[in-house]
């Protein structure tokens, strides 16, 4: 495994592309042994908070030693984040996790199905994966965001839970609409989708790869706050109870209890 | 410039330490910080059998601080041998493991398997206050605290420092007791309960209600006791609750410890330890002190 490192990264640009939802672009070296799936954790400036923030990969550019994530504000922290602009500085812990499985997905059906802010993730994913896929996006309403960068990289079909763009549902409604099969599955979103994609996957008979999240302190697999519930006995505590920061963030469907 | 210290008899090439729960059996931290620079590596509470530990959500950050309810997760005592002790043998630093148990015969058990090991000596877990059974029950009567630590002492072969609890009402009364029982050394503090609600769902942020807070925010207090303590009893202390400098560090000496661990601020900055480390190192040039040892009590 790569070696992990805390360093200061620049903000090259950020903006604004959904309600809450912002698309920041780092200038970091961490980003040569990024893999999609992966995490970085963003360390906030204020002193009173001391967590970094886990966030998700979204886009590499490894010749540029650039870094894309685009996250959702969900407190102080991340508000902070938001108000970054192109110059300023932040503190990055990565890269971190085990990432997606891409050669899994070797000549076989995929769907690469995002829930939300399970969705940015995707696109590095797909621009990993050689295989032809079927993507996946379910969103809250008609602000839709990434779908166009993940056009790029295959057919992507969305879903919106008022019906005002797409299917009327989540991701899980637009398999029945479209009668769509795949033979693997890589997803990550909210915890009833990640059940969803779980139950279909068992009943289908084929591997899922889903991507999980809890709260984090560390980040890199000392505390043991983000562990998640393993049908086996997991590797490290020898319990039930695997990290996910370390083992995960992305397990095999059937690896977990959700 | 001598950083040495000696603390029961054990040699430590500096003060500074990891404090137990925050860095793993060190193996975590090895991408960041050599460990081979540390006084010692505290290791995260191993127990006679592996522990499940406590549901999630585990860990909460609180202004200038966070809230841990971890449940000492664990693998064991035999995987632990096995695997992290066989693992902190490639490095030339003090091991020093934090012992955790249900009842008395669960310490007792893991403290004779430690016997015949490398470890330079073991840190009683009796004050964790996110398990229901045990540890903290030990760690709040000065009586109970009196009886585990001279049974433990009974069996244990190497040098034994208890870890208190900053929950009770005068926590002095607990490192008598430890000291009058045999205690070695004592390690101080430990986490102070907290509680954190989120408004907007009307529910306790944490799983299992409350947490152990640590981070920057408990420092004050944590100096006052080591210092309270260090007025009270005369093995020596090891102290922590919020280093993440140096000046940090030396605050605690200053107050009356003669070794200091580094928790929470590992999460924020993993390679606080070293940091540490040199920042003393730098301190002393400064003020042309010689040994490390003349910091120890040395507030005026």
């Amino acid at each position: 495994m790569a070696q992990k490192r805390k360093v200061t990264a620049t903000v090259i640009s950020q903006k604004q592309i959904g309600e809450q939802i912002y698309d920041l672009w780092l200038e970091t070296k961490l980003v040569k042994n990024a893999h999609p799936g992966q995490f970085v954790a963003v360390y906030p400036r204020g002193e009173s908070m001391l967590l970094p923030r886990p966030i998700s990969i979204c886009e590499t550019d490894k010749a540029k030693n650039r870094l894309r994530l685009v996250y959702r504000v969900a407190g102080k922290g991340t508000a902070e984040f938001s108000a970054c602009k192109a110059g300023d500085r932040l503190d990055v812990l990565g890269v971190l996790g085990n990432g997606f499985p891409v050669d899994k997905a070797k000549g076989k059906r995929v769907f690469l199905m995002g829930g939300g802010i399970g969705i940015p993730p995707m696109l590095e994913l797909a621009k990993e994966m050689d295989e032809k896929k079927q993507i996946l996006l379910g969103y809250r309403n008609k602000d839709l965001f990434l779908e166009e960068d993940l056009a790029q990289y295959g057919d992507v079909y969305v879903a919106t839970e008022d019906g005002s763009v797409g299917t009327k549902g989540n991701v899980m409604d637009i398999i029945k609409a479209y009668t769509l099969h795949a033979d693997v599955i890589m997803a990550c979103g909210p915890m009833p989708m990640l059940r969803a994609v779980k139950r279909y996957a068992a009943e289908q008979g084929i591997e899922a790869y889903i991507s999980l999240e809890e709260r984090m302190a560390c980040g890199v697999g000392a505390c043991l706050g983000c562990v998640c519930r393993t049908a086996k006995v997991d590797a490290h505590s020898h319990v039930h109870n695997a990290r996910i920061c370390t083992e995960g963030p992305v397990f095999e469907a059937g690896e977990v209890e959700l | 410039m001598n950083t040495e210290v000696k603390i029961a008899g054990v040699t430590f090439k500096n003060p500074v330490m990891t404090a137990s729960g925050t860095f793993g059996s060190g193996m975590e931290y090895s991408d960041f910080v050599d460990l081979n620079r540390l006084g010692a590596v505290v290791t995260k509470g191993v127990a006679n059998v592996p522990w499940e530990g406590n549901p999630t959500p585990r860990v909460a950050e609180v202004y200038g601080g966070m809230l841990n309810a971890i449940g000492l997760q664990n693998p064991g005592i035999d995987v632990f041998i096995e695997r992290d002790l066989a693992f902190l043998k490639n490095y030339d630093t003090n091991v020093i493991v934090n012992v955790c148990g249900k009842t008395v015969e669960d310490y007792l058990e893991v403290v004779e398997r430690l016997s015949d090991t490398a470890v330079s000596m073991l840190e009683i877990n009796v004050s964790c206050p996110n398990v229901k059974e045990g540890a903290i029950a030990f760690g709040q009567k000065a009586d109970s605290l009196y009886d585990i630590t001279s049974q433990i002492k009974k069996k244990a072969k190497q040098p034994v420092i208890m870890k208190l609890s900053p929950n009770v009402t005068d926590i002095t009364e607990m490192a008598k007791a430890a000291e009058a029982a045999g205690a070695d050394a004592l390690s101080m503090i430990n986490t102070i309960t907290g509680m954190k609600i989120d408004i907007h769902r009307k529910k306790f942020v944490l799983a299992n209600k409350t947490g152990g807070m640590s981070g920057p925010a408990v420092k004050p207090v944590a100096v006052r006791m080591v210092y309270q303590t260090a007025q009270a009893v005369k093995i020596p202390i090891i102290g922590m609750g919020g280093i993440g400098s140096a000046e940090d560090a030396i605050e605690f000496l200053l107050a009356g410890a003669s070794a200091v661990a580094v928790g929470a601020m590992n999460f924020v900055n993993p390679y606080t330890t070293v940091e540490v480390v040199e920042g003393i190192e730098a301190y002393m040039k400064q003020y042309g002190i010689e040994n490390v040892t003349e910091l120890i009590g040395g507030v005026e």
